[in-house]
């Protein structure tokens, strides 16, 4: 069993390996990072590679960690009890389960997500030292003890907004998500919007010279504007290396690649480049 | 695409992340902005940025960004292949006009001529771009192919509109490393806020009391519980005279704040660098001190530390006994600093001077040094991250 990034995430090597470390060895995975590098998407994506489900438990400033094991429900009970109802007597009826009590009980390996643990109180994850550690807790208004049938793949995230205690550090696998590199953002990008730079482009030339009436658009960009706009679009492709190199025949294929598809593109962009030169 | 972008508007310090700049992608694939940079500019702006704080930094980037995008001319013209410009050429010649070519050494060679032109314009960069086309002595320009010349990467004219939205930088003034204001300190120290229950109980505890009445199978069980305030408790030392007479007014905004914001907080004053005592009265300063040990023992490490001062003075006035230059201390700053720092949990120093006169030398890299970088300017920016390091 080994995650490898699935197609609608990519996954750095060193992501790859903590994630791995974390399955193998039954570890918590506590995973930091700065907002937006897809901290959260990570266990979703972990499940879905791995097949496995996902429970997630949304961490809240007011969520306490008992709330994780178990609550219990004595409005509920108070108002039976008013009522004469004859389930008042069992005080099972008014334990609700948790998050990881669902996990625990799950008859098949889940993946938990622990997602923004900062948010909550400081003592919260001191709470769960135990929990986590052996993956089993008490239940005392019942006296029951509940255990993991398979341990769960446990995915923790936080955005460092508080400090988080050393005992329970040591019993968690650590990864922080660097933001891409530029490298990992073009792959990412073509990850979400495979070939979105080639569909822009080409409803820019399209709408310029009117072959087809491409829909929600207001008006045809002047020459000077469409030129700017391609220039905008293109100009990672055009980068500094390429400036250096001046080999324009080696810097030509990536542009043109960046730029059309087909037949129907290159004369388009024949006319353009036309147009571009003639007019002063 | 628009990778470089928005690295560069990363660099600017605005604080985008990666869902941002899918969600500008996504409205460019919906066509929210098409093939007009002002659009594109607001586009991006809605998308990357979240604070109006920040508007002037993307403001900035953009402009670099869009500067070298300008530049990018030249290569675009060097980039189209020659054909297409020769299929194209030659529909629009006269007979006349090619046979004029043709007596240049034709049309192939003229191109050759022209590239190598544009590689030495390249390698001598700056002015080249008028180089070609208004040389007068320039094929390019005399005997153009069409009667409107040559023309290449010229700037004006083309971009030649007033001053663009982005290069106006409307919003400057709400640029948070810019001098503070009393209310935005106020703002800023807010972070701090820990509210607890402390004193007498007090206050009906509905949720307890409800919970503890059904435990108790609907006989009533009242619940209390103390008022909850802010519990944070605050030491704030100010260095004074000398050099940071400059920067006695946001000292004081700084001061005054504070003081309104804890319930528990002390002051006291040092010069230059804290030693075995400090003072509350600057005009009896020399009578009236408190022993720095007196501090140590009386308040309890859970006293957030704030040092104010600009940390700017000669290195032995930390570094050795005897130091100081207004007193003999017989201990070396350093080790009074250490032993707060060691008794205190939470340690930060502010300090006046923009952060990019710092440096990493002298004093200003031992204070550094001895507060762990818990350093910060005493801008906006500066307070919130500080006071974010003390509410860790």
């Amino acid at each position: 069993m080994k995650f490898t990034g699935t197609d609608k995430y990519v996954a750095t090597d060193d992501l790859q390996m903590a994630v791995n470390a974390a399955i193998t060895l039954q570890r918590p995975l506590l995973i930091k990072g700065e907002p937006g590098t897809g901290k959260t998407l990570l266990a979703e994506e972990m499940a879905s590679a791995l097949g496995m489900r996902l429970i997630p438990w949304h961490i809240k400033s007011t969520t306490k960690a008992q709330q994780g094991l178990y609550e219990y429900d004595a409005v509920s009970r108070l108002r039976d009890s008013q009522l004469g109802d004859e389930k008042v007597k069992d005080i099972s009826n008014y334990i609700v389960k948790g998050k990881l009590w669902e996990a625990f009980e799950a008859d098949e390996q889940v993946v938990l997500l622990i997602d923004e643990i900062d948010k909550a109180d400081i003592e919260f994850p001191n709470d769960l030292l135990l929990e986590l550690d052996r993956m089993e807790f008490y239940v005392y208004e019942t006296q029951q003890f509940v255990r993991a049938n398979k341990r769960p793949v446990i995915v923790i995230t936080s955005n460092n907004e508080k400090e988080l205690p050393d005992a329970f550090l040591r019993r968690c696998f650590f990864h922080y998500i660097n933001f891409p590199d530029h490298d990992t953002m073009k792959h990412i990008v073509d990850v979400h919007f495979p070939g979105i730079q080639q569909q822009v482009v080409r409803d820019a030339l399209e709408v310029f010279f009117d072959v087809r009436k491409v829909p929600g658009l207001k008006k045809k960009p002047s020459t000077s504007e469409l030129i700017d706009w391609l220039k905008l679009l293109m100009a990672d492709e055009l980068s500094a290396k390429m400036l250096q190199e001046k080999d324009t025949s080696s810097a030509l294929p990536p542009l043109y690649g960046a730029l059309v598809k087909n037949e129907q593109d290159v004369h388009l962009l024949q006319k353009l480049a036309f147009m571009a030169r003639r007019r002063s | 695409m628009l990778i470089d972008f928005f690295l560069e508007v990363r660099r600017a310090k605005v604080p985008a992340s990666l869902r941002e700049f899918l969600d500008l992608l996504e409205a460019l694939q919906n066509r929210l902005a098409f093939a007009n940079m002002e659009e594109f500019y607001y586009l991006a702006r809605v998308c990357l940025v979240k604070d109006e704080r920040h508007f002037d930094k993307f403001d900035r980037a953009f402009q670099v960004y869009f500067e070298g995008i300008q530049n990018l001319d030249d290569l675009m013209e060097a980039l189209i292949p020659d054909d297409w410009l020769r299929a194209e050429f030659e529909k629009q010649l006269t007979d006349e006009e090619k046979a004029k070519i043709d007596s240049l050494g034709g049309l192939e060679e003229l191109i050759e001529t022209f590239k190598k032109r544009m590689e030495e314009q390249e390698e001598r960069h700056e002015g080249g771009n008028r180089w070609i086309g208004t040389g007068g002595t320039s094929p390019f320009g005399a005997n153009g192919y069409n009667p409107e010349g040559f023309r290449i990467g010229q700037k004006k004219g083309r971009h030649g509109r007033a001053v663009k939205v982005w290069e106006k930088r409307e919003f400057r003034d709400l640029d948070d490393s810019l001098t503070l204001g009393i209310r935005n300190i106020k703002v800023a120290m807010r972070r701090l806020r820990k509210f607890a229950r402390q004193g007498a109980a007090d206050q009906l505890d509905m949720d307890d009391t409800i919970r503890s009445t059904a435990r108790n199978a609907g006989y009533l069980d009242l619940k209390m519980v103390p008022e909850r305030h802010n519990a944070v408790k605050v030491l704030i030392f100010f260095d004074v005279g000398g050099s940071m007479d400059p920067h006695v007014r946001v000292c004081e905004e700084l001061f005054s704040a504070a003081r309104m914001e804890f319930k528990h907080m002390e002051y006291f004053y040092f010069h230059n660098f804290i030693y075995e005592s400090v003072w509350k009265n600057n005009i009896r300063r020399m009578n009236e001190t408190i022993s720095t040990w007196d501090i140590l023992n009386k308040y309890t490490p859970d006293y957030k530390v704030i040092f104010v001062g600009d940390a700017s003075m000669a290195p032995y006035e930390i570094s050795h006994p005897g130091g100081s230059i207004e007193h003999w201390n017989e201990e070396a700053g350093a080790t009074w600093f250490q032993r707060l720092s060691d008794h205190f949990r939470k340690v930060v120093w502010l300090n006046p001077l923009p952060e990019s006169y710092w440096g990493t030398g002298g004093s200003m890299g031992m204070t550094r040094q001895l507060v762990n970088d818990h350093m910060y300017p005493l801008t906006l920016e500066g307070l919130e991250s500080a006071m974010k390091q003390l509410s860790k």
